[in-house]
């Protein structure tokens, strides 16, 4: 049998590998691969998950709270998207806890696409029904919603920059979707 | 675009993220195995599809994902008003008096003036 050399292994290709897209006002880049957990817990359960994930679960609708790499994002009242850049050990950190929950790792079945630049809203409304003007929707907050036909969780990092989550499986016509809007973008821009 | 206002996101968000959930306020039989063909009827297949003011279940399906409450005027389209799941039926005094009133005037109709279906 041939030798197996480190060449020989599989290797992992990211859902938006080798995309790239934007236009004058807009950069659109795949997120780098993140740890991500789907989380259901009661209300009073809160507390002590918070404790064990190191970061305050937030209570609010569409706010998110970000403590070193690591983010919560409300969905719903029961529930949040927890997502880690540097790390992982959601999973573990959930377990830790102690209390009744429902975590799943969603690690796999998400992807992201980072929406930049002063054209990154217009851009993202051009199939997003959502008011993301400042007031309404200010840099934290964060809504489950609808892009074009797909659903995807929307984050606004900074004024003028979004993470657009969505499913590995939708990646492709969220992120030409996006580049669309983005070129619509730059003409009324 | 018809926006919906969601109880839980406390916020109106376009109708493109709802979708409907059928008559609201019905309640589960207390012992369902002890009921009757007849009551079984009425509690699982009939409903009202009334014209007018009607109760409905909402799902923030692409939202917080939550089933809620609405009131809805099924002819005009508009949400009369949006409460959480776990309330009871509100009350909306001025549409239902609105809803009564119409309802004692004569409305000409074709069948009545001109048609022989009578």
């Amino acid at each position: 049998m041939a030798e197996l050399g480190s060449h020989h292994l599989a290797t992992r290709t990211l859902p938006l590998a080798g995309h790239h897209g934007g236009s004058s006002v807009v950069r659109l880049e795949a997120a780098p691969p993140a740890a991500r957990l789907s989380l259901r817990a009661r209300a009073e359960d809160v507390a002590a998950l918070s404790a064990s994930l190191g970061i305050s679960l937030p209570v609010k609708p569409k706010t998110s709270v970000c403590v070193n790499g690591r983010t919560a994002l409300w969905l719903g009242p029961d529930e949040w998207l927890v997502i880690d850049e540097d790390h992982g050990g959601l999973l573990q950190a959930a377990t830790d806890s102690g209390v009744l929950h429902s975590a799943t790792d969603v690690s796999h079945r998400n992807t992201a696409i980072l929406v930049s630049g002063p054209g990154a809203a217009a851009a993202i409304n051009g199939g997003c029904p959502q008011d993301l003007s400042l007031a309404v929707f200010p840099v934290g907050a964060c809504s489950r919603t609808l892009f074009g036909k797909v659903e995807i969780v929307l984050l606004r990092t900074a004024e003028d920059a979004f993470r657009v989550e969505v499913w590995r499986s939708f990646s492709d016509y969220a992120f030409g979707l996006l580049a669309a809007g983005a070129q619509d973008a730059a003409l009324s821009a | 675009m018809l926006l919906i206002h969601c109880p839980y996101c406390e916020e109106d968000r376009s109708e493109l993220e709802f979708r409907w959930g059928g008559e609201a306020h019905i309640a589960r039989p207390e012992n369902i195995a002890a009921i009757s063909d007849e009551e079984f009827t009425e509690f699982f297949f009939l409903r009202n599809n009334e014209k007018g003011l009607t109760y409905e279940r909402w799902r923030h399906i692409h939202g917080c994902g939550r089933f809620f409450n609405a009131a809805r005027d099924t002819v005009s389209d508009k949400f009369l008003l949006t409460y959480k799941a776990d309330l009871p039926k509100q009350p909306i005094a001025a549409v239902e008096e609105a809803l009564a009133a119409a309802q004692d005037k004569v409305v000409e109709t074709w069948e009545q003036t001109e048609g022989d279906a009578r």
